[in-house]
């Protein structure tokens, strides 16, 4: 009976990994600002499912904390914070350009995604504990697909929330591999991921009330221009 | 006890800040506050050097000898900037009314800078990285100018990118540590007193993603390019700040994972160090030949140190440890005297550029003085604290039979001496370009000048004691053989 149970929870928790992935591949071909938000935040959710689902069947109240934390700053104080501190222009309906187009950005994903299962081949093969063979791959493909939204993108926006993509793959990673962290250290990450978020808002309206627009690509001013030696 | 209050004075500066009827004395109460932190990191390492290790609170609050002497070199630069500070934003174009807002973010920075060293376990050292990556991020942004914006958002993409990954890192390291039978709390000590039992696959994955975002943060080649956009943007005392110390306070929890990964025996990597290191000083060093911009010329010197500290702890004997540290300590020194006399000049001739710049001496004898001194002493000029621990790195280099690498270290050394030489040689001989009026540094600015550079012609000629030992005691923890 019990080893049906688990099973179940496995399963379960596979196919959160799947959806984890998938919204990562939903954030990459999102054409607009709102639609890469909403991406994140069901990644988000799905993120807390998997941590609860672990937890659950490991029997870890440090997991379903994490779950639980997880739901509050990601599903929704980031999300409110991010309203209240940018002008509403910048949060809704707009379009985002990308270096390059979104056909090519999705293999190249595909790619990161496949890159990442063979560089932890060597540490997933040390363990037969299934949760760490499904998260440890699909967290770093997270991660690597968040630096490359992060990089694609030339808006302040999307770029913040590449690198939120890129902490719940971090995260969706870790709960695998270090199941039982202390609760103190949990929540200071937590509080310094809404940090994160804070600061990079208040610098993206300093940036729109200062220079007018939230292109990256237009910031070029610095740089060392080459010269030879008088 | 000691450590809870060099963490706690800027945190209660930054609250004192913060509240309105302070907000007339914010500088005294950051001078005053600051200055007590690092009366308290002075009782930290005599209480270090007596009994090898001071406890806050147990498994949170450690400090061994390390931590004391990375806790005292961030009081000593922290207070001095803050003193600077007081005559340098007060002059110029910053606006009254926003000054609490900068002093209280500096108190916050200075706290996430000082906890970093004195937390004992790895997860939390993450967090107080972060948080001095955000605080610092905010205060490069402090000028509101698009160049100053520019600054901020490049370190905030570049820096923040490496969060995650790092964050990682410490998961795995974790990992790493339980698989290898590790207790409930995971310490430094407790890490490194169990490195041989750790599978070193998972070790080297989580030195590999530490070290990713951590060598974004401490400048170290390729991911420099925020450096010397954010360290020349920033308002002077920041730029001091973050070039003497912020840099290296990633590069501090680096060497601590280092050494445990050095501990364990399959895993070698002291070498890929070593070339990471070189690669980092000589991009720094030909970077150096073409800058224009005398503060950005200071902060691609704060790479290429960056990179020659990560080359000696490579070379992994407690010689090389023991001159890392050294390093270390009189990069942070000399490069935070470098930008207050940086700093000096921006107030006289309200320039950036290093071709505006000529006859600093007939201008202000003393900024001319001042920055003869500090590029000298930069530069690694003989009678200087880093000629000694730099001509100690190449020694502990070729003891360890690193001879390639020592010779290349050593041209490239040359290469950044020359440099900032012919740029430093053209800004103070010569007839003043313009009628520049002999503008008075603030006094208060000059009085920091001054304490800064008391320790840097001092520990060139005469190292005391007690600090010998100290940084003995920090060359152990960093381990080598």
């Amino acid at each position: 009976m019990a080893s049906d149970q688990t099973q179940l929870i496995h399963g379960l928790n596979a196919m959160a990994a799947g959806l984890v992935l998938l919204t990562a591949f939903g954030m990459v071909a999102t054409r607009q600002v709102q639609g890469v938000m909403r991406f994140f935040i069901v990644q988000s959710a799905f993120l807390a499912a998997s941590a609860f689902l672990v937890g659950f069947s490991r029997g870890s109240i440090h997991l379903v904390a994490l779950g639980a934390i997880t739901i509050g700053a990601k599903v929704i104080a980031i999300p409110w914070v991010l309203k209240r501190t940018l002008p509403g222009d910048l949060y809704e309906r707009r379009e985002i350009d990308q270096v390059i187009n979104i056909p090519s950005s999705l293999l190249l994903v595909l790619l990161l995604a496949i890159a990442a299962e063979f560089l932890v081949g060597t540490l997933v093969s040390s363990t037969t504990d299934p949760v760490v063979h499904v998260n440890l791959p699909i967290g770093l493909a997270g991660i690597l697909i968040g630096a490359y939204s992060l990089i694609a993108r030339r808006e302040a926006i999307p770029q913040l929330v590449g690198i939120l993509a890129m902490e719940n793959g971090a995260f969706f990673a870790g709960l695998s591999i270090a199941p039982d962290l202390p609760l103190i250290a949990e929540l200071a990450i937590a509080i310094d991921v809404i940090l994160i978020a804070v600061v990079i808002g208040v610098l993206t309206r300093d940036i729109t009330r200062t220079i007018g627009t939230t292109e990256a690509a237009t910031m070029s001013e610095l740089k060392e221009e080459p010269q030879i030696w008088r | 006890m000691a450590l809870m209050i060099a963490v706690a004075l800027p945190l209660l500066a930054a609250l004192l800040c913060w509240i309105k009827p302070f907000r007339a004395f914010v500088w005294g109460i950051t001078v005053v506050c600051l200055a007590g932190s690092f009366a308290a990191a002075v009782v930290i390492a005599a209480h270090v050097l007596a009994h090898g290790q001071i406890i806050g609170i147990p498994d949170w609050f450690e400090a061994d000898g390390l931590s004391a002497l990375v806790i005292l070199l961030v009081s000593f630069v922290c207070t001095i900037a803050a003193i600077y500070a007081g005559g340098y934003m007060h002059h110029g174009s910053h606006q009254p009314a926003r000054l609490w807002w900068f002093y209280c973010n500096y108190n916050l920075l200075v706290f996430a800078l000082i906890v970093v060293p004195a937390f004992a376990s790895p997860n939390l050292v993450w967090v107080g990285v972060e948080l001095v990556t955000l605080f610092s991020i905010l205060l490069v942004g402090f000028e509101n100018t698009p160049n100053a914006l520019e600054a901020a958002w490049k370190m905030a993409i570049l820096t923040i990118m490496g969060a995650p990954i790092s964050f990682l890192g410490f998961l795995a390291l974790y990992w790493a540590y339980h698989l290898g039978g590790g207790g409930t709390m995971e310490t430094w000590q407790s890490l490194y007193a169990s490195a041989a039992a750790m599978p070193s696959n998972q070790l080297k994955f989580a030195f590999l993603l530490v070290f990713i975002g951590f060598g974004a943060k401490s400048g170290l080649a390729p991911m420099h390019t925020w450096l010397p956009d954010a360290h020349s943007q920033a308002p002077t005392p920041v730029c001091a700040v973050l070039s003497g110390i912020k840099t290296s306070i990633p590069l501090y929890a680096i060497l601590r994972l280092l050494s445990i990964v050095l501990a364990s025996p399959e895993a070698r990597i002291g070498n890929w160090m070593v070339v990471i290191g070189l690669v980092s000083v000589a991009i720094a060093a030909f970077l150096l030949l073409q800058v224009r911009d005398y503060k950005r010329m200071f902060a691609y010197s704060t790479v290429e140190h960056m990179g020659i500290i990560l080359t000696a702890a490579g070379f992994a004997t407690h010689a090389s440890a023991y001159s890392a540290v050294a390093q270390m300590m009189n990069h942070s020194i000399t490069k935070s005297l470098c930008f207050y006399t940086a700093g000096l000049v921006l107030m006289a001739l309200e320039t950036r550029q290093i071709n505006q710049v000529r006859g600093l001496f007939r201008i202000s004898p003393f900024a001319g003085g001042a920055l003869l001194l500090c590029s000298l002493a930069i530069a690694g000029a003989p009678p200087f604290p880093i000629f000694l621990s730099e001509f100690s790195i190449l020694s502990a280099g070729l003891k360890s039979g690193h001879v390639a690498a020592v010779i290349i270290l050593a041209i490239l050394i040359v290469i950044a001496f020359v440099a900032i030489f012919l740029q430093v040689n053209s800004m103070l001989f010569g007839e003043p370009s313009q009628a520049a009026k002999p503008a008075v540094a603030p006094r208060s600015s000059r009085t920091a000048i001054i304490i800064a550079a008391a320790p840097i012609v001092v520990l060139g000629v005469y190292i005391p004691g007690p600090i010998h030992s100290l940084m003995t005691l920090a060359a152990q923890q960093l381990g080598g053989h």
